[in-house]
């Protein structure tokens, strides 16, 4: 009698776990709070069904995204079982143990990292940079570009005065100087009844906005960290004459060609300033270009897309993430399944379909891939040069030092170009020196 | 038998208490009163002092707790008192907090004498004139930005109704030369009715039969204004001064709200900084003592001041 409720008993643990393989865990991911995080929470939904997880997720408004998930991170906070976090935090994630090392995971799953676009694998996924050593799965390919006003660019009346006052065609600038005259041929236009502007660009003081606003000119000028990449050697990089003039001609910009009062803007008023009819063109992640396509009154056919201007070579500030699991977390096994579901190639094909920018080769290598959207075409241009800033642990205090020197000189007055980057080069030298890197 | 009040509480102490209590001295039993609340002042206020103070000779990283934790000495004392940057904040806390109080005090005590008098709505009035400092500082800075806004602002527009100047002429967050002005301005407006409470409160502790007997002295209005009402409204008005000093010593929420410290680092009064080195840079032992400096000299500053107090109080 003992043995039969014995085996009986076995029977129906048994089937019972055959039938639900892993038991249901409440999973929580965290990201930044914009257009692609929804979208996220739809293709979610099918993971959701799939697995008998279930999906919460805690969105933080740009602003305040780091300042928010790095206290969270450094505090061993257990809000976040996935963090889909800014390319810059891996080095920190990495070497605080922050984010569950992925290798092991990678291979027993046969998760390869060369079936993802190599400038994301490099920028989202490894630390030290470069190195097999993965953190993160490649999730939101992003960098900054550009949008006009198609409707207004094909005007005749404009496209006649502007060759008539510039000797050039009006259309998609072709370098940052071309893209300076635009600017300068729309600025303070009346057009329809309305006083437009050349340009909106980022000069947001408090986060990263003025940092990766004025790298969109650094990079195209040639600007680099260091002379010799890992050896922390900075001077005649950092304030080389390419970028003293590339970071004047940010200056030129800001000065000449935005709105009045965008002394401290960034991703939320650049779109506002674009779908306000304010400005001619603006500066923004490639992230929201399907929402500015679809958006009704300054989308369809009045709005165009391009890569960041060239100017000495090709350059774009990356934008974009990875996601991680995070090592506080009490659902890592349910986290890492999650990781699984999102890397196979139908998933990220959808994910694209939804607005989310898949780094998958399978999505980017695709042959409709670029007709499949506008912008599809020039995020592939964008992803072949893009840069992106210090990953290093000691990220946001180069950020925020670079962050102050850039606002002081571009949107304060204060001083040149070169000496803020001079300024710049010792106020880094002082945190790699703390870093025991110097 | 009927037992009076103070026996019937001495017998519903239990017996074993009444006891222990019994053999205890007064100041025994005031210390058992009043432990508890030092044990506490000492947990969340004397601890985490001595705490920054040791933390503020380190090179401790809160976000990096595997790192070795080293003892500097005054590396961080020295660093920041040779860092142009922290005096350039100190300029723009001074200017901050020396311009808000004049104003505040100025128009406040001119509300408070204004109000004083008597007349119809005088209550209606007072009420109107304190609802700014009702509001949450964060919603405040966030409406005024949209009021300083150039091409919308009503603040330009007014400013241009009076002048003749184009409203997007001026950008008082976004120039150098305004936004410190701008920040005064919306601090004056939220606190100004602070000031005009405890000045009011002043005025009306004077005894009528004072000015009566001034005005029977033939003393002038002007007269009984310098020798009676400003002596004796002096010792609030100094009061007011200390409490609105020690918050725009400390100002952080309402100018993170309108500037964000900028434009560059105009408006970067010495709290902002502190708060960026040490939740945004995570240089703990150097924000430690940016601390404590802050500390030591709002500590010192008020010292003096209080002592000045009290002695205007004596006179």
């Amino acid at each position: 009698m003992k043995l039969k409720r014995l085996a009986s008993a076995a029977l129906i643990l048994g089937t019972g776990y055959a039938a639900s393989p892993v038991m249901a865990d409440d999973l929580t991911l965290c990201w930044a709070a914009w257009d692609p995080a929804n979208a996220l929470v739809e293709l979610s939904k099918d993971f959701e069904a799939q697995s008998g997880h279930n999906m919460s997720f805690e969105f933080v408004p740009w602003p305040n995204f780091a300042d928010r998930m790095l206290n969270e991170l450094n505090s061993g906070g257990k809000l976040c079982d996935l963090l889909i976090g800014d390319s810059q935090w891996i080095g920190g994630g990495a070497e605080a143990g922050h984010y569950v090392k992925l290798n092991d995971f990678f291979d027993s799953e046969k998760i390869s990292m060369d079936d993802f676009a190599p400038a994301t694998v490099y920028a989202y996924s490894t630390w030290p940079k470069g190195t097999p050593n993965y953190y993160a799965l490649p999730a939101m390919g992003d960098a900054n570009g550009w949008f006009y006003r198609k409707d207004w660019f094909e005007r005749e009346d404009l496209k006649a005065e502007y060759k008539a006052s510039t000797g050039n065609e009006l259309g998609e600038p072709k370098s940052q100087k071309e893209l300076m005259e635009v600017a300068k041929f729309f600025q303070e236009r009346e057009i329809d009844g309305k006083k437009v502007y050349g340009a909106s660009i980022f000069t947001e003081r408090g986060s990263e906005g003025i940092t990766m606003g004025a790298t969109s000119a650094l990079y195209p000028w040639g600007f680099k960290y260091e002379n010799t990449p890992g050896k922390y050697d900075m001077e005649g990089a950092v304030n080389s004459p390419e970028a003293v003039e590339a970071l004047e001609f940010y200056k030129g910009l800001y000065d000449c060609c935005t709105p009045p009062g965008y002394t401290d803007s960034y991703m939320g008023e650049s779109l506002d300033a674009f779908k306000s009819g304010q400005v001619a063109m603006a500066m923004n992640w490639f992230a929201f270009f399907p929402g500015l396509y679809a958006d009704p009154d300054t989308g369809g056919d009045k709005i165009d897309f391009f890569v960041n201007p060239p100017q000495n070579q090709a350059g774009s500030t990356l934008g974009g993430q990875g996601i991680s699991v995070i090592s506080y977390s009490e659902n890592q096994e349910a986290s890492l399944e999650y990781i699984k579901w999102f890397a196979q190639p139908d998933v990220q094909a959808k994910w694209w379909s939804m607005g989310g920018y898949s780094a998958h080769n399978s999505v980017l290598n695709d042959p409709g891939f670029k007709d499949s959207q506008p912008f599809a075409g020039d995020f592939l241009v964008a992803m072949d040069a893009v840069q992106d800033f210090w990953q290093e642990p000691a990220y946001a205090e180069l950020l925020l030092a670079m962050q102050k020197r850039l606002h002081d000189y571009v949107v304060a007055d204060k001083g040149t170009a070169k000496e803020a980057l001079d300024a710049l080069i010792e106020d880094w030298t002082e945190v790699f020196e703390d870093e025991g890197k110097l | 038998m009927s037992l009076d009040p103070v026996e019937q509480a001495a017998r519903a102490t239990p017996v074993t208490v009444a006891k222990k209590i019994r053999g205890l001295s007064d100041r025994a039993i005031a210390w058992i009163f009043v432990g508890p609340t030092i044990l506490l002042l000492l947990a969340i206020n004397i601890f985490p002092l001595i705490w920054t103070i040791n933390l503020s000779f380190t090179n401790y990283k809160a976000n990096r707790p595997n790192r070795p934790v080293e003892y500097v000495g005054l590396r961080n004392y020295e660093r920041i008192l040779n860092d142009s940057d922290i005096w350039l904040n100190m300029q723009a806390t001074a200017h901050f907090l020396v311009w808000t109080i004049v104003f505040q005090v100025l128009i406040g005590f001119t509300l408070a004498w204004l109000i004083n008098r008597k007349f119809k709505g005088n209550d209606l009035w007072t009420t109107i004139i304190v609802l700014p400092m009702m509001l949450s500082p964060a919603v405040v800075g966030n409406f005024w930005t949209f009021f300083y806004q150039p091409q919308i602002g009503l603040f330009n527009y007014v400013v241009s109704f009076f002048t003749g100047a184009d409203p997007s002429s001026f950008e008082m967050l976004g120039s150098v030369d305004l936004a410190p002005w701008a920040i005064v301005i919306v601090d004056t407006w939220m606190w100004t009715p602070f000031v005009m409470l405890i000045c009011l409160a002043g005025l009306r502790s004077i005894p009528n039969y004072i000015y009566e007997a001034a005005a029977i002295d033939r003393a002038s209005k002007w007269r009984q204004f310098w020798t009676i009402t400003i002596p004796m409204v002096l010792p609030f008005l100094m009061l007011a001064v200390l409490f609105r000093g020690i918050e725009n010593f400390k100002m952080f929420d309402l100018v993170v709200q309108l500037t964000g410290g900028g434009p560059g680092s105009t408006t970067e009064l010495a709290s902002i900084n502190l708060k960026r080195e040490a939740f945004e840079k995570w240089r703990t032992g150097y924000s430690s003592a940016f601390a404590i400096i802050l500390f030591v000299t709002v500590f010192g500053l008020a010292s003096i001041y209080v002592k000045a107090l009290n002695k205007v109080k004596e006179r």
